[in-house]
């Protein structure tokens, strides 16, 4: 991935004796890449700036008596760059000799084999032997979350992790402990991640090179679930799923696997494919009709604030309790499908609620958490999801199961707790939940659907996007957010104007706390960065396009679970099922 | 008449404030409040192991007297009389640096301390102080301030050798309003203590250099970066800044100009690496000292991402003199390619360790054998270190060589930043190693790789060495880290933590290669390469050895050779040192 930015003006300089054109700013790595060349790097990641710490990428520049950083240092006109020779191939084999002293020799039983930035440097410079003395920290792993893995024994120090929650989610539960030979990452005050400020996103898990930070795996609790036969197995897939599970299998990101995904649940052993989009809808429907409600009623209590990413609530909970009334009391989807399939689903098939059991497919780290974050997620009487998946695991537990997942025909989804629309797919990209909640809110002002379905002004990747939306004379202010970082920005901003008791500065507010949405959840596959933000948000768009209902309110099983079980939006039992409560947590439990 | 002001300076090893006591104590009893003042001077030059006192403004130093002679000192001092324990002696009260052609020194850095009471802006001022600051503030434009330090080819005397003038240029040159100026106080090799004695003896000095780097830049805030280890230095610092304020010296409009400046101290918390211009940044900034890459240099991005500029004390405490006397004048001191004087903090295995200033060009047998007076105890002299954990060590075929920038780096060292250790026949090269790598190890940020694990390796290799287990291809194994470490590291400190070790390797492999093939470590101090024997022909049963040896395992009758009980033996050498008849081996 080409780093590029356009700055405008274009500069020459030559890499290995090959002139290259690239806009100035660009950096010694990007433009190598631009004619073909991979200069190594462990640190660097194409999401994050650089952090500078490997030194494996370094380059000689003609007339520079130093060996240079590729990953930092600005290409500059007429520069000539030499980025492979003997000697940069022993500085770099000597460095990473090093590095590997001090990893431990685990690969076999690394949960990133075979998917580790390490393990593959180490084969492409033909590492056979260790010279180095082994001197790898004994240091204890840390389950504490059971959303994320914190194993510290094997962290190369490489930084990206703190850089993404410092930084990016503005989150700041990881930081550098110790120095020298002993720094370490951990969580700030060297206490256990569950007692830290940790929201759970799993950002730094998306970004680590190897094995140091992973999700939480389940994937074993998963098949001992499939293979009692007294368990009634459902599964459903999140909407951002669709987009990237392909890529474990060399499909192109963006490319929509849903038929297939539906396929290869019920080949695995699931007795019903439900589809979280579906639930989706249901969310539009129970919070389209809670914003309508303050909307016309005490329009002084707004914003309504999105509440479907467990990772906001968590951060909601830490860093801003004092809004709390503002946040939408709906449960995230997935949630709410689980509470259905123990109560409305169970009945329907007549199975024992206490037999039936949910597993979730979700971009997400933080929805591990979510499943027991408090008894509101018991709402059916029982655990109502029994447990969350990453895409990533799902893609592990594909892998294993022997199904060519590539060569499965595309099924249908099962109808009672799957059919969805346009709106419900778009959840998984930024600004889709806003997005949607548009679509049905103007239906349930106006009684008629908006002209053109599609709300640009809340879609792409800018960090805060505004807008005003016009429901018949009332003007609807609006504001998205993605990535904690930004969503503190807009925070604040409401904050701020609580404060001098000013008015509110917005209406309805959607937030998610990893950019780009969940399309680019902590539990997606590896190597995310803007470009592939772009295409798995373009698969989720395409899939909306396509859906022949593109508004919530018209999808048929949500209108037949209204009729038949829920009675209407924000009734006694919707509340019961569907919606939560929220509370003040410390940031810091000791 | 003028007040006497008695600057005392006492070993260790004395009673704390001995002498200081006594001078306070015939002060009070004659009421002599008024016309004389004792004050402690932590520093004071060339030290022997005698009290030293200093009296101002006449400069006659007297060492070598007992408690007893002080009332006769205060009342010869008062009457205008010398006394019998001069060794150096005359009005040192001169403002103009000079060369001391008797001593090889030259001071122009350290010309008043030891001079002045440092807490007193009057002493500085006496002696010319802030004269440089009205001269610029009133006759000159900040370009022309920065075309004589050009001019003078006053180069960072940190370590790197930087043209001090470019790097003010480079920082003048960006169009941020904001600009800042910055003195990296944080010494932290070894042995060194350069700047502590310029903060301690003429903090004014550095002040002074600070407001004219802001006047040369456009900047109206300076910081000090201090290591919270200087208390002294802080107090007299902190003092310093406020009569400066009070003087109009700092502040707004300083001097009835239009020019505003001020100064701050922050602490550092002693890592090493804030030496480091972009982890000293993040240190001031409240961050985790690490560095990060450059470019974008401080000149450009430093503080909160504002042009700065940093300068380390001694090349501020240069700047007062270089406006007073001009960059031409400055730049006849020196060799060709580094001007003006160097302090150095001489320690180590030399008779008189202390505080040296030398014009650049002045060799090693001038410093450690004609100022410093040649190796104690008439031991040989094996080499001294420049520049301690990131330079290199300096064998005796290079005495003779000019200590400047480019000499230092061509034979395998650097200048750094003054501390100058020397070593004798004693000084075990692998052992000396060990001791900087581990300091390198202990003191590296951890975050990039080749320094965070290169320096481990490397310090594992050395005690493997040492412990008698060392193989031959460890010799190529540290040369291969050492090159991993040289090239890839991000900061000066890995890059050249390796400097040591190789610098020895270079010039004392054949005491590696005895240590890993023989096993043997002539020194001694490689304790398990070591036993100690008596040599029963040689031994004539005096006893001295066994009344010596600290855990008695040396025993045998009088007149009859003795036995060394190996299995309690120490290694401590006692019994080595202390035979008169060399009988005891050491193998």
């Amino acid at each position: 991935m080409i780093q590029e930015i356009n700055t405008g003006k274009m500069i020459d300089v030559v890499i290995n004796g090959e002139k290259v054109s690239i806009y100035e700013g660009t950096t010694i790595l990007d433009a190598a890449r631009k004619v073909n060349v991979k200069i190594p790097t462990l640190c660097k990641h194409p999401d994050l700036d650089a952090t500078a710490s490997c030194g494996i990428c370094v380059v000689k520049v003609k007339n520079n008596r130093k060996l240079l950083r590729a990953c930092c240092t600005k290409a500059e006109p007429g520069m000539e760059i030499t980025t492979h020779d003997g000697e940069l191939f022993e500085v770099r084999k000597n460095v990473l000799d090093l590095i590997l002293a001090t990893h431990p020799n685990e690969c076999l039983t690394c949960l990133r084999n075979r998917n580790c930035e390490l393990q593959t440097l180490a084969e492409e410079f033909g590492i056979r032997q260790q010279p180095y003395k082994a001197m790898v920290k004994e240091l204890p792993k840390d389950v504490s979350t059971k959303a994320v893995t914190l194993d510290p024994r094997k962290c190369i120090g490489c930084g990206r992790c703190v850089d993404v929650c410092q930084n990016i989610q503005k989150v700041h539960a990881l930081e550098f402990l110790d120095r020298g030979f002993d720094t370490r990452m951990a969580p700030a005050g060297d206490i256990v991640l569950k007692e830290s400020p940790c929201i759970k996103c799993g950002q730094c898990s998306a970004h680590c090179p190897v094995g140091a930070l992973v999700e939480f795996d389940e994937v074993s609790n998963v098949w001992e679930a499939l293979r009692n036969p007294e368990l009634h197995c459902v599964a459903q897939i999140a909407p951002a799923v669709r987009v990237a599970f392909g890529e474990g299998f060399g499909m192109e990101p963006g490319e929509l696997v849903t038929g297939k995904m539906y396929a290869l649940l019920r080949k695995l052993g699931f007795k019903a494919a439900f589809d979280t989009n579906f639930a989706a809808d249901l969310t539009i429907m129970e919070e389209g009709s809670e914003f309508v409600k303050k909307l016309t009623t005490e329009p002084k209590s707004l914003p309504l604030i999105t509440s479907c990413c467990p990772a906001w609530v968590d951060f909601l909970e830490k860093y801003y309790p004092d809004l709390i009334e503002h946040f939408s009391t709906c449960k995230s989807p997935h949630e709410m499908l689980g509470a259905l399939a123990k109560t409305y689903y169970a009945q329907k098939i007549g199975v024992d609620p206490s037999k039936v059991f949910v597993v979730s497919i979700m971009p997400c780290t933080a929805k591990k958490y979510e499943v027991q974050r408090s008894e509101d997620m018991k709402s059916s009487g029982y655990q109502d999801v029994d447990i969350s998946l990453t895409t990533r695991e799902f893609v592990r537990m594909t892998k294993s199961s022997g199904i060519d997942f590539k060569s499965l025909k595309p099924e249908n989804v099962d109808s009672m707790l799957g059919t969805y629309t346009g709106a419900g797919t778009i959840f998984g990209a930024t600004g889709g939940v806003m997005e949607a909640a548009i679509r049905t809110a103007y239906f349930l002002v106006t009684g008629k659907n908006l002209g053109t379905l599609d709300v640009e002004a809340v879609r792409g990747l800018k960090g805060i996007k505004t807008g005003v939306v016009d429901v018949q004379g009332t003007k609807v202010r609006v504001a998205v957010a993605h990535g904690t970082g930004n969503v503190r920005t807009l925070m604040d901003e409401l904050r701020e104007a609580k404060a001098q008791g000013k008015p509110m500065p917005y209406d309805f507010i959607e937030v998610m706390a990893c950019e780009g949405g969940c399309i680019a959840g902590g539990g997606q596959p590896y190597m995310v960065s803007n470009e592939l933000r772009r295409q798995r948000t373009a698969g989720i768009y395409k899939d909306d396009k396509e859906c022949a209902i593109r508004v919530s309110h018209e999808n048929p099983d949500i209108k037949r679970l209204y009729d038949e079980f829920l009675e209407k939006p924000l009734s006694h039992k919707s509340h019961k099922l569907l919606h939560t409560h929220y509370v003040s947590r410390p940031l810091y439990y000791k | 008449m003028d007040k006497k002001y008695f600057f005392v300076w006492e070993p260790e090893k004395l009673k704390q404030n001995q002498m200081y006591n006594a001078f306070s104590k015939v002060i009070n009893e004659k009421n002599l409040q008024e016309k004389a003042e004792v004050i402690k001077s932590l520093f004071l030059g060339l030290t022997a192991d005698t009290p030293v006192v200093k009296i101002m403004p006449e400069g006659n130093i007297y060492k070598g007297f007992a408690e007893s002679d002080v009332e006769t000192i205060i009342d010869n001092a008062l009457n205008g009389k010398t006394s019998k324990f001069t060794c150096e002696c005359g009005n040192k009260n001169s403002k103009v640096p000079e060369a001391d052609p008797q001593s090889k020194q030259f001071k122009i850095v350290l010309r008043n301390a030891g001079y002045i009471n440092p807490e007193s802006i009057e002493d500085y001022i006496m002696r010319g102080g802030y004269s440089a600051v009205e001269k610029a503030v009133f006759s000159m434009t900040p370009d022309s301030l920065i075309a004589e330090v050009k001019a003078s080819g006053l180069r960072g005397r940190g370590g790197a050798g930087f043209p001090t003038g470019l790097k003010w240029e480079l920082t003048r040159r960006e169009k941020d309003p904001v600009k800042y100026v910055i003195c990296n106080a944080d010494e932290g090799d070894p042995g060194a203590y350069m700047d502590r004695s310029i903060m301690e003896g003429d903090p004014h000095n550095l002040i002074e250099g600070m407001i004219l780097g802001g006047y040369a830049i456009g900047s109206s805030q300076g910081f000090i970066y201090i290591r919270a280890e200087y208390p002294l230095a802080i107090e007299r610092l902190e003092k310093a800044l406020t009569a400066a304020r009070e003087k109009g010296l700092l502040g707004k409009n300083i001097l009835g100009s239009d020019f505003s400046f001020d100064i701050e101290l922050r602490w550092g918390a002693g890592a090493f690496v804030c030496g480091e211009e972009t982890a000293l940044i993040a240190s001031v900034e409240g961050k985790r000292g690490n560095p990060r890459p450059r470019p974008p240099f401080p000149s450009v991005s430093g503080l909160w991402n504002k042009p700065t500029f940093i300068n380390n004390v001694e090349t501020w405490a240069n700047i007062p003199v270089i406006v007073e006397k001009g960059g031409a004048w400055f730049a006849t001191i020196g060799t060709e390619k580094s001007k003006g004087t160097k302090v150095f903090a001489v320690t180590g295995k030399v008779k008189n360790p202390g505080l040296v200033e030398v014009p650049m060009g002045t060799t090693i047998r001038e410093i450690v054998f004609d100022i410093c007076g040649g190796i104690n105890n008439g031991k040989k002299y094996k080499a001294v270190q420049t520049g301690g954990p990131s330079g290199g060590v300096i064998p005796e075929k290079f005495l003779d060589m000019q200590v400047d920038y480019e000499t230092l780096q061509s034979i395998g060292s650097i200048m750094g930043s003054g501390g100058l250790i020397v070593m004798d026949e004693d000084d075990c090269m692998v052992d000396v190693n060990k001791f900087y790598l581990q300091f390198s190890v202990d003191e590296s940020c951890g975050k990039c790789a080749p320094c965070r694990i290169g320096g481990k390796q490397i310090l594992e290799i050395l005690e493997k060495i040492t412990k008698g287990n060392g193989e031959e291809k460890d010799v190529e194994k540290i040369k291969s880290i050492a090159m991993a470490m040289q090239k890839a590291s991000l900061c000066a400190l890995g890059q050249t933590t390796p400097n040591p070790v190789m610098s020895s390797l270079m010039y004392f492999e054949d005491e590696y290669m005895q240590h890993i093939k023989g096993k043997k470590c002539s020194t001694g101090k490689c304790k398990d390469l070591v036993s100690y024997t008596i040599i029963s022909d040689k031994c004539i049963g005096c006893g001295l050895c066994a009344q010596r040896c600290p855990v008695t395992c040396i025993s045998g009758e009088k007149r009859k050779p003795y036995l060394i009980d190996q299995s309690k033996c120490i290694k401590c050498g006692e019994c080595y040192a202390v035979c008169k008849f060399n009988a005891v081996s050491r193998g």
